[in-house]
């Protein structure tokens, strides 16, 4: 694998403790290397909740105020600034301006704050940076914490999409998951995101310890019954730190189990193609045309910017984050910082990496085009060689020069990545 | 007053004595506290077991190799020369022990006050009666509360036929009693009665490579007179040189110009292999040099095999020299290299014993930073086959095919020490393995020493460890060779997809085979992740399976969720993966980790009731097929 030897900052150059000889360096680094034509998303972290579930390891807070205002009622106000600071960024750097082209809002709840707040977020990036038409602008939603009007504010404030967090519709197993919607709430929500024109998708959470196939069955014809065009099912991931994985190891719980999950996937699988969804990555299933375009961009490696307390944000081959603890995010505001950690520079060998790993997840696949040209011609070998192996064990086939996972290779993924990743390594080439 | 003058000291003034003593019992201490009152350590200069050279030694609290200080004693205005002699503690190590004990006249029986005697006490004790030595007993750590020295002072005194006050009482911590062992060691030990006029002999008890000086030979004057530029002669080995330095220690080394009758020093030829310097061979000189050896000599033989495997399969010629290295200064480690179709290139080691090997796997990976594998240890079979030819088998691998005419194994005679209270348990301990009471004898009202017959196979395995969890550590063990015997042995092999793994082969007795088979194969499918496919593990002997397990297909291992900050969180965990995957050996097209390969050296308890059931269920079928 060809290595970038170009230059990079390192940590041990720009401390933490010099927010703005970092911000300087990062800024010249990507000035260099940004490609206006690579569309340009925006994730916002709302990072608030009600109450936190038993298996939640993401960075929400449920108290109201957390001070130096990182607080509910100041959080609009917050971002506005961040938005502000990181438009100078770009100015001071030369990096130019690009229309915004899907924007997220995820958390958290972002639906805690009121719609009003979310519109204002909207307005004030459209006024900044500017937004394409017919952008794909979604919020999170949870099912307790929206209502018709809240959801026609929305509407009427540019938002296109609402990402419904309904898990499940089986109370037994939502009161595991510390969850506590009503049905009633979820089905209320989606036709009133319907009525107001706006497309609509659900989460579901499968292989929650005891649940069946008759339960999981159940959560997934209640979803389809909502006439969504977009149904999202992750396999239950329990963290050890969390309030469930120490459930669990007290044994008040039995584990998650690989095999379970296993088949409720294959069974979504099947159920959903059976209601004319499809699958356009691992975890997604829609209907023709109502694929998440911000969730693409992710897989497709497309630049993002990330705003709120820990957001991540690519661009180009760096990697960057907020500040994790709201606290911390808006003393730097306050400050007039950007509430970034230390950028990550990435490696020409860690990049590809991420754009196989990343691929690999699609149903429209892994351009080999993506790959080969960083190659040299051992290498692309011993990748061809691989590839047939995988093809042989049924876990990808070989479309137009894609490289697309097969339902097994779904469920097997990282062994695919692993072997992708492993025929290609440098020590490798000497072996045979 | 007279003053000895080191080569040159008159027999009658010479006293040699060892000290013999279980670990921790606090031999060095009390050799410490020796140097000090002698006045040939400084007080300032002390630190704790001085005689301890090796950091393992240190940390272990055990001896590793023999050493001989001279220390000067006075007693009513006449000065003695005192050859103290450092005898290591541990049953590996007998052969060494023995060589000691015969360069000496007298042994110190040094038992812990708040313990009593232990089994390796004993057997060094029979060691030191056999070779004629003066005994004197001594009760040590006196000064701690939990001392009982009425109780085991009548222990020893009981032991020995002689009467509770004879036996001494010392602290080698504080120092209480040594001079008065001291005046002891003078009044009973007899000095050496060697032939100052004959040709010289003396006896090698201890040698050790050092980096700059080459082999240092410790000696003990027997007969004669060795000049420090005349010609020696090993008897034993054939073999001539000139010595470059001959002196004794108090405590450093210091040149003399001749060693003689009765005096224990050291000799340099500037020999740099250990090997060209048996402990126990006889040296004499070039010219007029003695026509009898001493007797007593032998070539230490391994009792363990194991196999040694660097992980990394290019740090083998690392090993290689790293094994020669400790060769140097170890002549009783024997290796071989060794190829294992699962490991790759190694040795084939044999050990004196299992603390042996352990303190060469200890001193390989600390030492040489080696990352190893090492197989379970076996001993060696004697092996008959149809065509009448004998074979010796040290590696299961090898172990030949077919019909066989006899296998022997060879014994061991072991002795146990412990409370009364555990007797139960291990009588059943000894019978699972094999073993057959020979005598039971109380050494007090509490204590009881067990004498068994076992078979050395089983011993090596994971006895001791067994013993001291069934004792809560109460339990001493010591065992020494015991001739052979002929039995009923199968070899067990383990295939994992179908495909022997040699490195998982073990010869066991016919009656234990299911329990391997079962054991191993249940412990493996614990140990080897889930893999794309289904992995059967089989445990056969020869063509016949007794025992399977299944490790089914990995089904999924994906990951649900991939947005922002999960995609570099992604990355670093296939980074690790990749990490991890190094230390894995691929067998076949199975990816077995390391854990799996030490899992091997123990059989772990086999209580539960699954592992039960399976095995009976084994053995039935095997009945009726």
């Amino acid at each position: 694998m060809t290595v970038d030897h170009s230059f990079r900052p390192t940590g041990s150059t720009f401390s933490r403790e010099d927010p703005l000889t970092l911000q300087h360096a990062y800024g010249n680094y990507v000035a260099h290397r940004i490609n206006p034509l690579t569309p340009l998303e925006l994730y916002i972290h709302v990072p608030f909740c009600l109450r936190r579930c038993g298996y939640c390891d993401f960075n929400t807070y449920t108290a109201t105020d957390l001070g130096h205002g990182a607080s509910r009622s100041q959080f609009a106000h917050m971002i506005e600034q961040e938005i502000h600071l990181l438009d100078d960024w770009q100015e001071q750097h030369g990096i130019p301006r690009r229309p915004i082209s899907t924007i997220f809002f995820g958390g958290g709840t972002p639906t805690l704050l009121p719609a009003e707040d979310l519109v204002h977020i909207l307005t004030c990036i459209r006024r900044t940076w500017g937004i394409l038409p017919h952008a794909e602008i979604t919020t999170e939603a949870n099912p307790d914490t929206v209502n018709e009007r809240s959801i026609e504010t929305l509407a009427n404030g540019g938002f296109t999409r609402i990402s419904f967090g309904m898990q499940s519709a089986v109370p037994r197993i939502l009161n595991i998951l510390d969850r506590t919607h009503d049905q009633q709430n979820v089905i209320r929500g989606v036709r009133a995101a319907q009525e107001n024109g706006l497309r609509t998708s659900i989460d579901l959470i499968y292989g929650t310890p005891t649940e069946t196939m008759e339960e999981w069955k159940q959560s997934l014809t209640a979803a389809v019954d909502l006439h969504t065009t977009h149904i999202s099912c992750y396999a239950l991931t329990v963290a050890p730190h969390t309030k469930m994985g120490r459930i669990i190891r007290d044994h008040r719980i039995p584990p998650v189990n690989d095999d379970d999950e296993a088949e409720k996937y294959e069974f979504a699988d099947q159920f959903l193609t059976n209601h004319q969804f499809t699958w356009y990555e691992i975890s997604n299933w829609s209907i023709h045309g109502e694929e998440s375009q911000h969730n693409l961009g992710y897989w497709k490696n497309v630049d993002w910017f990330g705003l709120g307390p820990g957001a991540h944000a690519h661009l180009t081959t760096t990697h960057i984050h907020d500040e994790l603890h709201p606290r911390i995010w808006a003393d730097k505001l306050n400050a007039h910082l950007l509430p970034w950690v230390e950028p990550e520079y990435l490696t020409a060998e860690e990049n590809l990496e991420e754009t196989i790993l990343l691929g690999i997840r699609l149903r429209e696949g892994l351009p080999l085009s993506q790959i080969i040209p960083s190659l040299t011609s051992t290498q692309t070998n011993h990748l061809t060689h691989e590839i047939h192996q995988l093809e042989h064990d049924q876990l990808l086939t070989l479309t137009h020069q894609h490289l697309i996972p097969t339902l097994k290779g779904r469920l097997l993924n990282d062994l695919i990545i692993n072997r992708l990743l492993e025929s290609i390594t440098p020590q490798n080439n000497h072996t045979t | 007053m007279q003053k000895n003058v080191s080569g040159e000291t008159p027999q009658s003034v010479i006293r040699n004595f060892c000290i013999i003593a279980h670990i921790d019992h606090g031999k060095s201490t009390v050799a410490d506290r020796i140097l000090q009152l002698s006045g040939v350590v400084a007080s300032r200069d002390m630190k704790n077991q001085y005689l301890d050279k090796m950091d393992i030694e240190r940390e272990r609290g055990i001896t590793i190799k023999a050493q001989a200080v001279r220390v000067p004693w006075t007693v009513d205005g006449v000065e003695y020369t005192l050859g103290m002699i450092d005898t290591p503690g541990h049953v590996d190590f007998s052969y060494e022990v023995s060589r000691s004990l015969a360069a000496c006249e007298g042994a110190v029986l040094l038992v812990d006050a708040t313990q009593g005697i232990e089994a390796q006490t004993l057997s060094n004790l029979y060691m030191a009666l056999d070779h004629d030595l003066t005994i004197i007993p001594v009760l040590n750590k006196i000064d701690l509360p939990s001392a009982d020295p009425d109780t085991y002072g009548k222990e020893i005194a009981d032991l020995l036929g002689i009467d509770e006050s004879d036996v001494l009482r010392v602290s080698g911590k504080t120092g209480e009693g040594i001079a008065d062992l001291l005046d002891t060691i003078v009044r009973l030990v007899p000095p050496p009665h060697g032939d100052e006029t004959a040709p010289a002999r003396a006896l090698i008890f201890d040698s050790e490579y050092d980096a700059y000086r080459g082999i240092i030979t410790y000696i003990r004057m027997v007969d004669g007179v060795i000049n420090s530029r005349e010609r020696i002669r090993q008897m034993g080995l054939g073999t001539s040189h000139d010595p470059i330095e001959i002196g004794v220690i108090s405590p450093s080394m210091i040149p003399t110009d001749r060693l003689t009758a009765g005096e224990v020093g050291y000799v340099i030829t500037g020999v740099k292999d250990v090997n060209q310097s048996k402990v126990g061979d006889t040296i004499t000189t070039q010219n007029q040099g003695a026509e009898t050896p001493l007797p007593g000599y032998k070539e230490p033989q391994p009792m363990v095999y194991s196999g040694l495997f660097p992980i990394d399969t290019t740090e083998f010629p690392n090993l290689r020299d790293a094994l020669d290295k400790l060769k140097l200064n170890d002549a009783s480690l024997i290796y071989t290299p060794e190829t294992s179709t699962a490991l790759g290139f190694g040795f084939r080691c044999g050990f004196l014993g299992l603390l042996h090997m352990q303190i060469i796997l200890e001193r390989l990976k600390r030492e040489f930073q080696l990352d190893l594998i090492s197989t379970a240890p076996n001993v060696h079979y004697r092996v008959i086959t149809e065509d009448r030819q004998e074979h010796i088998v040290t590696n299961p691998s090898e172990y030949p095919e077919g019909r066989l005419l006899a296998v022997y194994e060879p014994m061991a005679a072991v002795d146990i020490i412990l409370p009364k209270d555990f007797i139960g348990d291990t009588m059943t301990l000894c019978q699972e393995h094999r073993g057959q009471m020979i005598t039971m004898e109380y050494i007090s009202a509490n204590r009881v020493d067990l004498h068994y017959r076992i078979p050395l196979g089983e011993i090596v395995f994971d006895f001791f460890d067994q013993l001291k969890s069934r004792t809560k550590g109460y339990a001493t063990l010591d065992y020494h060779e015991d001739g052979e015997q002929e039995s009923d042995l199968v070899k067990v092999d383990i295939l994992i997809q179908g495909e022997q793994v040699d490195a998982f082969s073990a010869i066991v007795h016919k009656d234990k085979a299911y329990a391997y088979g079962v054991m191993m194969t249940k412990k493996l499918r614990t140990l080897i992740p889930r893999q794309q496919f289904e992995i059967p593990l089989q445990a056969a002997i020869g063509a016949k399976i007794i025992a399977r397990e299944t490790i089914s297909a990995l089904r999924k291992d994906v990951l649900a969720k991939c947005y922002g900050g999960d995609i570099t969180r992604k990355r670093k965990l296939l980074e690790k993966q990749k990490e991890g995957k190094k230390r894995m050996k691929l067998l076949g097209r199975v990816q077995v980790p390391q854990e799996a390969f030490i899992a091997a050296l123990s059989t772990g308890d086999v209580n539960d009731k699954d592992t039960k059931d399976k095995i009976r269920s084994a053995e039935h079928k095997a009945r009726f097929s």
